[in-house]
């Protein structure tokens, strides 16, 4: 038995709910491993916000051409289809509505949707990059993290107590404990570990979690 | 016509203290290298261009390109979105001692300021950033039931860009994302140089191909074998190099 799914396994479950044919963007860092997951059979089409649609895994250390990469700054690869765009149509695809699906990383996220990712406080340098582009623009905007922060506080809350990077936009949660989507304005849980009670869920979640429908077992392969 | 160049020197000559430089790139790529190496070399033996407003996506990396521009005191002010890298410590401490002024903008924000600058349009709505602090003070319309904030457009005195090929007329392509802001900056500045890997002759270039027309281009510089910024932060490259 697992206490929580690890990165790689909670990458893995928000890669089941990409379609065929999705068009896709990935925050950088721990999101990018979503990539790998991709259901077998199901092509889905990445888009990164320095301009390439359709852009390939990374290659080999060595092989690396460095006019070649993601928005994280690491080398890709092109792939048959691969297109290049400048930095204006790159975000018409974002703010247009072009994209099927932005998964993205959260400090906090609220129960109705506002989301906290770009900035920890007014210490040090803020940097927001395509984060406050892409929660506005995607048709859904799904968040990946670990249920609770580091020293063990909710990282889903009532109210983001933390600078906000985008205003009612998040429509499900995917952590390493649960699947939450985020519905009129409340946390619903679809899916939980199944040796994790709802109890002890909830006191690890700083809103009300409502139940309305079927709570199925997260269940997720070793990966 | 011919919009050709023929020195590093001549390029960045006209760049005057207190200008506005949009600089293309997104991180490395597309970092003209060797066109900001040249303005600092400008810098060191003149002491101008100083006090500059520089719009990028970044803040530099290492200590090369606009990183060795903010270590030499040359930039009053960045308009970034994203001032941090590998390693950022050039700009993370003159920030910190509040040596440098910071206007951080959403990426996409950024992108479509520039464009507005060079398209003409003073100003537009986005819902980019409306509700968080980075839309504090910004005027807030409300179209179709939604939220938008307004946002005013970006020019500059100049933009210097790094593209793949050029002809005589500046008629440009790029190299895979190389391309960035690159195309953007190209409208939004009164006077555009770029850099180019190859020089060709008018009609070399399919019509079909060219990314950026010649009307947005001022002049051409040949710089073949550009250097790349991530090579030169791997080899640990500082410039100007510091005597052993």
């Amino acid at each position: 038995m697992t206490d929580k799914l690890t990165n790689a396994q909670i990458a893995w479950r928000a890669a089941q709910d990409i379609h065929e044919g999705a068009y896709v963007n990935l925050g950088i860092g721990f999101p990018e491993m979503v990539a790998r997951f991709q259901p077998t059979g199901r092509q889905a089409i990445f888009h990164t916000e320095n301009g390439i649609l359709g852009f390939g895994e990374a290659p080999a250390a060595g092989a690396e051409d460095w006019d070649l990469i993601n928005a994280g700054k690491k080398a890709v690869t092109i792939r048959p289809g691969t297109a290049f765009f400048h930095h204006a149509d790159s975000f018409a695809m974002v703010r247009g509505g072009h994209l099927d699906v932005a998964i993205l990383g959260a400090y906090q996220v609220a129960q109705n949707g506002d989301l906290a990712n770009w900035s920890t406080g007014p210490k040090g340098v803020p940097a927001v990059g395509g984060a406050m582009d892409l929660v506005h623009g995607a048709k859904r905007v799904a968040v990946i993290t670990d249920h609770v922060t580091r020293d063990g506080k909710p990282k889903l809350v009532e109210a983001c107590t933390l600078p906000l990077t985008g205003v009612a936009c998040v429509t499900r949660v995917y952590t390493s404990l649960a699947v939450i989507d985020i519905e009129g304005g409340r946390f619903v849980l679809r899916e939980k570990l199944a040796a994790l009670s709802f109890e002890a869920l909830q006191l690890l979640t700083g809103a009300p979690l409502h139940v309305d429908g079927a709570v199925t077992d997260l269940t997720v392969p070793e990966v | 016509m011919d919009k050709r160049i023929s020195t590093l020197a001549a390029a960045t000559a006209q760049i005057a203290n207190g200008a506005t430089v949009m600089i293309g790139g997104f991180g490395g790529s597309g970092a003209p290298i060797e066109l900001i190496h040249a303005l600092i070399d400008r810098f060191v033996t003149t002491g101008s261009p100083g006090n500059l407003t520089v719009i990028n996506n970044n803040a530099g990396n290492g200590h090369v390109g606009i990183a060795a521009m903010i270590e030499q005191g040359m930039v009053a002010r960045m308009i970034c979105s994203f001032p941090r890298s590998a390693d950022p410590v050039v700009f993370t401490e003159r920030y910190l001692a509040g040596q440098i002024d910071l206007e951080l903008v959403p990426q996409g924000t950024l992108a479509e300021r520039i464009r507005a600058g060079g398209a003409g349009i003073p100003a537009f709505y986005t819902p980019t950033g409306f509700g968080t602090d980075l839309a504090r003070g910004k005027p807030v319309a409300e179209f179709d039931g939604r939220s938008y904030v307004q946002e005013r457009w970006l020019k500059a005195d100049v933009a210097l860009i790094k593209a793949e090929a050029g002809d005589h007329l500046g008629n440009l392509t790029y190299r895979m994302a190389a391309r960035n802001f690159a195309p953007l900056m190209a409208m939004a500045a009164m006077r555009t140089i770029v850099q180019v890997s190859h020089v060709v002759a008018p009609g070399d270039i399919d019509p079909e191909a060219v990314i950026t027309p010649g009307i947005f281009v001022d002049g051409i510089i040949h710089v073949p074998d550009p250097a790349q910024e991530e090579d030169l932060n791997r080899a640990g490259a500082r410039y100007p190099e510091v005597a052993a």
